[in-house]
């Protein structure tokens, strides 16, 4: 059996962290597995934190919200303060560190320092740090078949904002060539 | 079979209101059901239906109330504090015994609370939701494909019963998504309502669409006749889902978010050889007695576990009328109970017996 992705991804309104989990989801749907996507919501999602909860998984999936990941996405220093202590034993962790200068003592996770938003600032795909972060996390945890991630974010990506598809695609490859 | 999709509970449940044929929609904007009202607010004008925002909540109930007198399907969506201003006209369709859909898409409180989850509007959806002996159907789903389902559901036991039907959700059923798959439009069950006020070019008599008798021994029977209604609905209509119930020491009882938070601790406290079970209401109203019952025949103590402080679990105590002990395990004002919480009741109780 395949093992479960408990995904957190966390960071300020706008770094595209809901969206970058959604691709997850759809990918995870893509093989037919259960999902289950939940985002904070309210007025913090205006500048403030954003977190979303993403669940991969075989079987059928019970409390959507995750205390305690094996996987998580931070994309600031508030979000890497907040979860980097909630991550399981043995979890693996993506830091964007143009955003976070800091570095933590744990040694029981895999944790990997991205500098994602500059390399998206160098590469002309401005706004795609979540995107690259993402790749990375499928390089390193190969939580769904490379097609299914191509799937789900084609899924993602809206008719009217095709041109977007190939940028991500850029960014996805960025992430995993890091 | 339509391909799923992954959609917000919010929004799954109104597009499927549409497929269900509702295509009157009169709300007034609140935190955490947002995405409801806005979905509708995009579709509704694209398919020639009513979407209208009132000026408050009274003015939608009340708006709902005269578009299922007219005879259509019709609804309304809030969040707990506005589903309080509802309450006056939500006892005025009971009392005229007009069906409609009526969504809480709860949050904390009391007062303005909050805006996280909650289940602290079980007392209010199922014992007093407006002045006068009354009932609503109320259905209580946990996943977004019943969001979508159950939607159907209650618009179909609504007109059977003539009943007002509320979806019992909650902040996160509905901002969540899951994959979903929405029915094929056409395949809607409309019952016909001899009763509706509409225009006939005088070839029958009026119908009257009221809530108002002054005779109390014309009231009195009303409201008698409207109670075999309800008999009849709580003696065919009662559902739940039963989780490993069969061989259960411990029955948890829990409805919505916070049953899928018990299906977890019932998963693990299983791979720890603890006997435990899950009865989940899915009609809150009419309550799932006889599960209840059945169940008190082999398990020796139930564990009811909500996102309040304590609502649902009068219900469990009545149904049980003493023959088991009855635990409650509660979060409330906005706060998810984790798998852990509940885990360690599990615990505390299999202890003790």
């Amino acid at each position: 059996m395949r093992s479960d992705l408990n995904l957190m991804l966390a960071g300020f309104g706008g770094q595209g962290l809901l969206f970058a989990g959604k691709v997850t989801a759809y990918a995870g749907l893509m093989e037919g597995r259960e999902i289950s996507w939940l985002p904070s919501y309210g007025p913090e999602m205006r500048g403030g934190t954003a977190n979303c909860s993403v669940c991969v998984s075989d079987n059928p999936i019970g409390s959507p919200l995750i205390l305690n990941p094996n996987a998580l996405i931070a994309m600031n220093l508030p979000s890497f303060d907040k979860f980097i202590d909630t991550v399981v034993p043995g979890g693996t962790v993506l830091v964007d560190s143009t955003m976070v200068e800091k570095t933590t003592e744990r040694t029981d996770i895999n944790v990997f320092y991205v500098p994602a938003t500059k390399m998206a600032d160098d590469n002309g795909i401005k706004g795609l740090a979540n995107i690259i972060l993402l790749g990375k996390l499928f390089k390193e945890m190969q939580f769904c078949s490379f097609e299914a991630l191509m799937k789900g974010l084609e899924k993602c990506v809206p008719a009217s904002k095709a041109a977007m598809l190939e940028s991500n695609k850029k960014a996805l490859q960025l992430g995993m060539d890091f | 079979m339509a391909e799923k999709v992954l959609m917000k509970g919010n929004e799954a449940l109104a597009e499927a209101a549409i497929c269900a044929g509702c295509h009157h929609f009169f709300g007034y904007p609140i935190t955490p059901q947002t995405e409801l009202a806005a979905y509708m607010a995009k579709k509704m004008p694209k398919i020639g239906g009513t979407y209208l925002q009132a000026e408050s909540e009274l003015a939608s109930i009340n708006m709902v109330l005269g578009a299922a007198a007219a005879g259509v399907r019709t609804m309304t969506s809030t969040s707990s504090p506005g589903l309080s201003l509802m309450t006056e006209g939500i006892s005025y369709i009971a009392g005229c015994d007009l069906p409609c859909l009526i969504v809480n898409v709860q949050r904390g409180g009391p007062g303005l609370g909050g805006i996280q989850p909650s289940q602290a509007d079980y007392y209010q959806a199922t014992k007093a939701t407006g002045h006068g002996d009354f009932q609503l159907i109320v259905l209580a789903p946990s996943t977004v494909q019943e969001m979508v389902d159950m939607v159907f559901l209650a618009f179909e036991l609504g007109e059977k019963y003539r009943m007002p039907a509320m979806l019992f959700s909650d902040g996160l059923l509905g901002q969540m998504m899951e994959p979903v798959e929405l029915p094929e439009p056409g395949t809607v069950k409309v019952s016909d309502k001899p009763w509706a006020v509409t225009g006939h070019n005088n070839e029958r008599t009026h119908n009257i669409v009221n809530s108002l008798y002054l005779e109390p021994d014309l009231l009195e029977k009303t409201v008698r006749a409207r109670y075999e209604r309800y008999a009849q609905c709580q003696a065919t209509e009662q559902r739940c889902e039963e989780l490993m119930v069969d061989d259960a020491d411990i029955v948890l009882v829990a409805y919505g978010a916070s049953s899928r938070v018990c299906r977890s601790a019932v998963v693990e406290a299983r791979a720890q050889g603890i006997k435990v079970g899950m009865i989940r209401p899915i009609t809150v109203w009419p309550f799932p007695v006889d599960a209840i019952k059945k169940a008190a025949g082999h398990a020796k103590a139930f564990l009811t576990v909500e996102m309040s402080m304590g609502q649902m679990v009068d219900d469990v105590r009545l149904a049980l009328d003493g023959a088991r002990p009855t635990y409650f395990y509660g979060r409330t004002g906005g706060m998810i109970p984790s798998p852990a919480e509940v885990l360690e009741e599990i615990k505390k109780i299999q202890e003790g017996i």
